[in-house]
């Protein structure tokens, strides 16, 4: 089934109010910006306010959509004409774009919350508020744009804001760093989206959705697969897929809050998003740019669950995380409307279970003053027993334990990509597999085992502000797959926006690929427990074997990006520096000594004696009389 | 026939101009200066003669004024020079250089 056709909101009900979504954050930003340390008593509150008014004003826009026919339930808010028959500043109203407003706003929502207690004793928590609710506003306009302008607007608005967060605390220059690769990096994958766009205009003569996504198939192949891999250039920058991966390990520099909602749950998601929104029109089953979109994911997948397994910093191991499940929804994405509704169920319920792993490591962190390294936790379980049953439940909804969010998710992908492509389905089960040892790992050396922490911590369970958004997300994290997945409750919801495949998934619990992915799993578990549980953890960090090493430097994706860009590029800029000052100035420089050194020495013939300048004169007399004499005879 | 005039007035200007090089004392050199308009003036005067016409002698009288003026500028900056620095040498009035 194609996606519906995009209708023009006739007014009316929540939805002609939609904009208040982006507004009221956007609001609350502004406003703790501008009012400054006046504002430092409520800001946080204030912060939470409008995070949770845009919640409110998602669940109306949500109750009215559901209420309409299948058919109505793309609409487009226009408000105002930006760029005349170039592009509306507009919303779209699709089950997709309410999908993430929801997600966002939601989980965006737990982490303002939790954050009152984790910034708590930070002096600058309320200009962090502002920035969230910056954050939360640009992302929700990237989702919510009617066409690729206002997208790439909220798109920036997400770098730009991640870029803030990430450099929060900028006194440490390792937080300034990370803000600045995360910011440079971004940009390589905004100039993709950015071309895509130049190409969709000189294609098409617009970029508003409604017009340009019926109108892709006129276009050659050759542009269709170019505007593809553009947009997906876009993905991978935003999305930290390889080859932009690096980025969202050193992004981890934030405060955790940010980790989770930004890195975790909602940012890095919107390259997902643009491949599912330009699905349809640039990424057509069985095309080129989807077999691409599908290669990245594999590779991102693995090479973050590799990346995953030997990392010590508790939030470094999960961005690894992050990755490679990101990967996965990348993959389900190429494979056309197959998948899409797998890639963002998955999308959804790792936006619950990886906010909670990430607020459970920074409630670890806020217990053990801020230590990250793993090898100095250990035996956490009995102090922070909210926290430990919590991040206990993440984990087993990141490993896909059976009835539990990603098992239903993480399978229904494996399970579609196996029907497109057989190899990818089994490196995809590879994936689950390694995320079943390095998750293991993880919680085995923070919550079991002996205590390794010095005489100086003294762990103690969070406040209620921070466990009761992690108690709410751990509940999503067991229920949400199932209900989402079984009787495919999304895929049928998001049918307008996105089309449906001709026959639709059935969910069987006991197929080849879905056991196989069970039994690596408890394979990797296994080891994990057999090699962290059962012996002596290190407190320092052993050298490790070549391929530890590979992994822990994230496989030397910041050594090739050194040799391939940042040498080369330090040349350029040398060889640009030795071409200005010696040839440009050097012309320059040259031509201006040349002539002070010629009149230095030229004016020494003005000695100040009377007598030799009469001298000059009577020979010049004489010259000019004996040339005259001599031109004269001629 | 008016040969001699010019021989004459040729080796008054090269005197003149000898001594303009070569004298140190400001007073000689300015009067060199005169001895060497005045060899000018017998060149125009005797051109004049030769030509049969006066132009050549009204020039020289208007080089006598010229030269009148300029010993009067010519010996007040002399002078005065003389008070300040006790010296009418023209080398020693060099500061005006590089």
């Amino acid at each position: 089934m194609e996606p519906a056709e995009i209708l023009s909101h006739a007014g009316g009900g929540a939805i002609s109010l939609a904009w208040l979504m982006i507004v009221l954050p956007l609001a609350g930003a502004a406003i703790l910006l501008i009012g400054g340390r006046a504002t430092n008593k409520w800001g946080h509150l204030l912060g939470v306010l409008m995070s949770v008014g845009a919640f409110v004003v998602a669940a109306l826009v949500f109750l009215q959509l559901i209420g309409l026919d299948p058919a109505q339930r793309r609409q487009s808010v226009n408000l105002y004409e930006f760029i005349p028959g170039v592009a509306n500043i507009g919303l779209l109203i699709d089950p997709l774009s309410i999908s993430f407003c929801l997600l966002i706003t939601f989980v965006g929502s737990l982490i303002h919350v939790y954050s009152i207690g984790y910034m708590s004793h930070d002096p600058d928590r309320r200009r962090f508020f502002a920035y969230l609710n910056l954050f939360v506003a640009a992302m929700l306009l990237l989702v919510l744009a009617d066409n690729y302008v206002a997208l790439f607007i909220g798109w920036e608005g997400v770098g730009l804001a991640s870029y803030l967060l990430i450099g929060f605390w900028q006194y440490k220059p390792s937080a300034a760093v990370a803000a600045k690769k995360a910011f440079v990096v971004n940009r390589v994958g905004d100039f993709g989206l950015l071309v895509a766009m130049f190409l969709i205009f000189a294609q098409f003569g617009t970029l508003s959705y409604a017009e340009v996504f019926p109108n892709a198939a006129q276009a050659s192949q050759g542009v269709q697969t170019a505007i593809g891999l553009l947009l997906l250039l876009g993905a991978c920058g935003k999305s930290a897929q390889l080859p932009l991966q690096s980025w969202l390990l050193d992004a981890m520099e934030g405060p955790t809050p940010v980790s989770a909602l930004i890195h975790a749950a909602t940012m890095v998601t919107a390259g997902v998003y643009l491949v599912v929104r330009s699905g349809a029109a640039f990424f057509p089953e069985g095309s080129t740019a989807g077999l691409v979109v599908t290669i990245v994911g594999v590779a991102t997948l693995l090479a973050g669950a590799i990346i995953g397994t030997a990392k010590d910093d508790i939030k470094k191991g999960l961005a690894g995380s992050t990755m490679s499940q990101i990967g996965y929804m990348m993959l389900a994405a190429g494979i056309g409307p197959a998948g899409y509704a797998f890639a963002i169920a998955h999308l959804i319920t790792h936006g619950f279970f990886k906010a909670d792993l990430f607020l459970g490591a920074g409630s670890v962190m806020h217990a053990m003053n801020d230590e990250v390294d793993m090898r100095r936790y250990g035996g956490l379980r009995k102090l922070l027993p909210i926290t430990f049953v919590t991040f206990f439940i993440g984990y087993l909804a990141i490993i896909g334990f059976p009835l539990l969010s990603g098992y239903f998710t993480k399978d229904g992908i494996i399970e579609s990509v196996m029907h497109h492509n057989a190899i990818l389905g089994w490196l995809a089960v590879l994936g689950a597999g390694i995320t079943g040892f390095y998750m293991t790992r993880m919680v085995v050396m923070t919550f079991f085992g002996p205590k390794r922490w010095d005489e100086k911590a003294h762990p103690h369970e969070s406040p209620a502000v921070m466990t009761w958004p992690l108690i709410i997300l751990s509940v999503f994290s067991v229920g949400l797959g199932a209900y989402l997945i079984l009787s495919n409750r999304l895929l049928v919801f998001l049918a307008p926006a996105v089309g449906q495949p001709a026959e639709l998934p059935v969910f069987h619990p006991f197929s080849v690929p879905g056991l196989t992915t069970l039994a690596l799993v408890a394979v990797g578990a296994g080891i994990a427990i057999a090699k962290y549980g059962r012996s002596e953890v290190p407190v320092v960090q052993p050298r490790g074997s070549f391929l530890t090493v590979f992994a822990r430097r994230d496989l030397y994706g910041d050594a090739l990006n050194e040799a391939l860009f940042m040498r080369p590029g330090q040349w350029l800029t040398r060889l640009a520096v030795f071409f200005d000052n010696r040839g440009i100035d050097g012309v320059v420089n040259g031509l201006a000594a040349g002539v002070g050194g010629s009149s230095g020495r030229l004016r020494k013939i003005q000695t100040g004696y009377v007598r030799s300048y009469a001298l000059s004169i009577f020979v010049g007399a004489a010259v000019l009389a004996g040339a005259w004499f001599v031109v004269g005879t001629l | 026939m008016t040969t001699h005039y010019l021989v004459l007035s040729a080796l008054l200007f090269a005197i003149g101009g000898i001594g303009v090089l070569v004298r140190r004392n400001a007073i000689v050199v300015f009067m060199c200066v005169e001895l060497m308009l005045n060899a000018c003036n017998l060149a125009f005067v005797t051109f004049a003669r030769q030509n049969g016409n006066v132009d050549g002698q009204v020039i020289a009288f208007f080089v006598m004024i010229v030269a009148a003026a300029e010993v009067v500028i010519g010996l007040a900056i002399i002078v005065t020079i003389f008070r300040t620095r006790r010296s009418a040498s023209v080398d020693d009035a060099s500061l005006l250089k590089y």
